[in-house]
């Protein structure tokens, strides 16, 4: 049996995504910007995914820039916003738990000068909204929070933020990395507040090398390429049409039974945490109503890898800590902020569901793992 | 500029009546080189010479790196082809020649004339003459040294004339396959890539062995080593990479043996199966990058345990190296960017906190007798279900 428990990291596209980008590469492939039919087939393309995208959030379609995904997304909202709205101020507010794409564009902007606050996190993953306010100061120009963390699955207070930071400091510009809460929870940025907001296809079921960023019309920010002027001169290039077709494809089936989905999602995470909690030296970390398709579980004396290659013998594909953070064996931000024990730290490992995963899949996956866990045990180092 | 290039080889160059076998490989082993090159090349020996000439448009440096990778070629001199027009003509190609190859000008040299074409008007010692004072007027700041020059001049009349200075030094060695098979432990360390490497020099084949341990060793270690043997097969050309399932082994050392004796006794497994397969391959050698005391299973003590399983001679070209000289060639070779990945190999995994440096060959022996119910069987199962990868340079 094969089971893919790894959709955090990547998923798999739906047939329709590929139909409809096999469609595009091999008969509709014109240059949006070309005068011709052809050119205006790939502009409708982009004008149509721009409406089934907007419509998720309901927001207006100017709204929406493509990128080449949630890391150019998460560079893009904030060194762009940063840089636009430099002259106001220096002080920029994130996370200690931001996926790498965020912290690493903070430390890039830190040496042009400006100054990072991070707000630690609690136990569970989640941050304090006191916290928040008591670190916002006069310059303060950006708040930048993730919607749902990549390696517990912990969810921010974003709506709370959101809504108070314009009520309170209208001034301040709020962005949200959604890449993993976008298609497993409803989000309206404009109910909540949220100024930029990124999002990444391949995690929803739609091709790797794409994404958007939603930047609300009143936000200002400047580019990072330049180029022949595409897209408002906000994100030149010609635009990725196969991609970015395939992505509004994911966006709509992810959409058809999202509510549902979340609930089938939520029972299984459920049900996998019950059943594996049962197990000696085996738990469970961030937060009871974190993301439905999250769970992130520390096995005392067995090394993440050697579990995720056991694992992987059986059919069943995992993720040791964060995928994005494994090429490289050091120990995860995210892990060490919300207190996890050291002895813990690569002794984590996470398994994370997507709207496909089936009951079947889960119950073998808690048998494998009975068996396991104890047989590896037996081999340690000393 | 240069339209052929003339191979100098040392050592084959002593060889006695078996020299034409060198010569022979050496011919084979620059062609496949010259393979992976873009432009059409002809490799001929002449008159215990090797030249390899250019025959249409080719890239220079592109030919010079690939030519570099071939075991036995001590020096590289690239060489300028001119029409015989007379002796005027002559010295001013020279000076061209001089003027292009050695803008600096500020050295010492001296011509060196070889008269192959006898009806040459001049005697080589003639032309030697006459061109060092054609040299010397054009070029005031280049002084004469006849007995320990920077520069050499050659200047061979042929058919046509040939000038050459510059030698361009190659790796050395022996050409591959001119001196049989061995089987290489190729682990994903810095070390067995580059001991494969100094032993393939000689003119050895290799073939290798790596022991694979999942799920304590990833996919990604396997294909470190495959990357690995990808990269000194430039140098070696294709490698028989023989990949062994080794957790099960391990594991019952372990459930079996004392700690501190793990390493050790899963060598000599390590070396059993090794010369297995090596004897079943037509290798009568086999290769380890171990280097005295560098850790714990590489002291003295250590190797007399690890060597007492074989009958095979055990080559380990590193035994006198230091780490940061082994380091070395694996930069210059271009392996230790893969080495140094930080994947888990099986030696590391279950090693112990304190293993023993000075291991008792008997006590070895005597703990290795619990391993007798099942290991035989085990063995032949790994060699049995091995899997086996050619492992070359990919190109277009």
């Amino acid at each position: 049996m094969e089971v893919y428990l790894d959709n955090s990291a990547t998923t798999k596209c739906t047939k329709a995504v590929v139909e409809r980008m096999n469609h595009i590469m091999l008969e509709e492939y014109g240059n949006p910007s070309s005068l011709h039919n052809m050119g205006m087939h790939a502009e409708k393309q982009i004008k149509e995914a721009k409406m089934v995208i907007a419509s998720s959030m309901k927001v207006k379609e100017k709204e929406i820039i493509f990128t080449s995904g949630g890391t150019e997304s998460d560079n893009l909202a904030i060194i762009g916003a940063a840089r636009a709205a430099a002259r106001r101020g220096k002080h920029l507010i994130t996370t200690q738990i931001e996926h790498p794409a965020v912290l690493e564009s903070m430390k890039y902007l830190n040496e042009e000068g400006f100054e990072i606050s991070y707000l630690p996190v609690n136990a569970e993953g989640v941050l304090s909204i006191e916290d928040l306010k008591n670190t916002i100061r006069k310059d303060t120009i950006l708040v930048s929070i993730m919607h749902t963390n990549n390696e517990i699955g912990s969810i921010q207070p974003i709506h709370e933020i959101g809504t108070w930071l314009k009520q309170n400091r209208p001034d301040i510009i709020f962005h949200v990395d959604a890449v993993q809460g976008y298609g497993k929870a409803r989000i309206y940025p404009s109910r909540s507040g949220i100024d930029l907001l990124s999002v990444s296809a391949h995690k929803i079921h739609g091709p790797k090398g794409v994404g958007f960023l939603y930047c609300n019309e009143k936000t200002r920010i400047l580019p990072l390429l330049f180029g022949g002027g595409q897209q408002n001169a906000i994100r030149p290039g010609t635009e990725n049409v196969a991609g970015i077709a395939g992505l509004a494809q994911a966006v709509q089936e992810i959409y058809q039974n999202l509510d549902q989905d979340i609930l089938r999602m939520e029972q299984l995470r459920q049900l996998l945490i019950s059943e594996a909690c049962k197990l000696d030296g085996v738990t469970v970390n961030g937060s009871k109503t974190g993301a439905p398709h999250i769970v992130s579980l520390s096995v005392a004396d067995v090394r993440s890898e050697v579990l995720l290659h056991a694992l992987e013998s059986e059919g069943i594909y995992i993720s040791s800590g964060s995928a994005c953070a494994s090429n490289h064996p050091s120990v995860s931000d995210t892990l060490k902020a919300i207190g996890l024990k050291k002895e813990l730290l690569d002794k984590t490992v996470r398994f994370s569901l997507s709207n496909t995963t089936t009951e079947e899949e889960i119950r073998y996956t808690i048998n494998k793992l009975c068996d396991m866990i104890p047989m590896l045990r037996k081999f340690t180092r000393h | 500029m240069f339209k052929a290039f003339l191979i100098k080889y040392a050592e084959i160059g002593v060889k006695g009546k078996n020299r034409y076998l060198f010569e022979d490989a050496l011919v084979r082993q620059i062609r496949i080189a010259l393979k992976r090159c873009e432009g059409e090349f002809k490799v001929h020996k002449t008159q215990g010479r090797i030249y390899v000439e250019v025959l249409s448009d080719y890239d220079y440096d592109e030919t010079v790196e690939q030519l570099k990778t071939v075991f036995g070629i001590v020096g590289i001199c690239p060489v300028v082809h001119v029409e015989d027009e007379g002796f005027e003509k002559l010295c001013e190609d020279v000076i061209a020649y001089i003027e292009k190859v050695h803008p600096e000008k500020n050295l010492t040299f001296k011509v060196l004339a070889r008269r192959a074409r006898k009806n040459y008007p001049l005697e080589s010692m003639e032309i030697n003459r006459e061109l060092g004072g054609v040299i010397l007027k054009a070029f005031p700041e280049m002084k004469v040294d006849v007995h320990d020059p920077e520069t050499i001049l050659h200047v061979e009349i042929r058919e046509k004339i040939y000038i050459y200075s510059k030698v361009i030094p190659g790796p050395g060695g022996m050409p591959i396959g001119t001196a049989g098979n061995a089987m290489l432990l190729l682990s994903g360390g810095i070390d067995s890539p580059v001991a494969g490497y100094m032993i393939a020099k000689r003119g050895v084949q290799i073939d290798a062995v790596y022991f694979h341990a999942p799920p304590y060793t990833s996919e990604r270690a396997k294909q470190k080593v495959v990357d690995l043997a990808k990269l000194i097969s430039v140098y070696t050309g294709p490698i028989r990479l023989n990949i062994i399932n080794f957790t099960d082994i391990q594991l019952y050392i372990y459930e079996q043996c004392p700690h501190e004796e793990l390493t050790i006794i899963m060598r000599r497994y390590m070396m059993k199966i090794a010369e297995r397969i090596a004897i079943d391959s037509d290798c009568i050698g086999l290769i380890t990058g171990e280097s005295i005391a560098q850790v714990a299973s590489q002291t003295l003590h250590s190797l007399v345990a690890t060597n007492e399983v074989c009958t095979l001679p055990v080559y380990r070209p590193l035994i006198g190296f230091d780490k940061q000289e082994i380091v070395e060639i694996s930069h210059k070779i271009n392996t230790y960017e893969t080495s140094i990945l930080p994947f888990e190999d099986c030696c590391t995994i279950f090693v112990a906190k304190h293993p023993v440096t000075k291991p008792s060959l008997k006590m070895i022996k005597l703990h290795e007798k619990d391993l007798e119910e099942k290991i035989d069987e085990m063995v032949d199962t790994a060699i049995s279900t091995r899997e086996i990868l050619i492992c070359k340079k990919e190109t277009v």
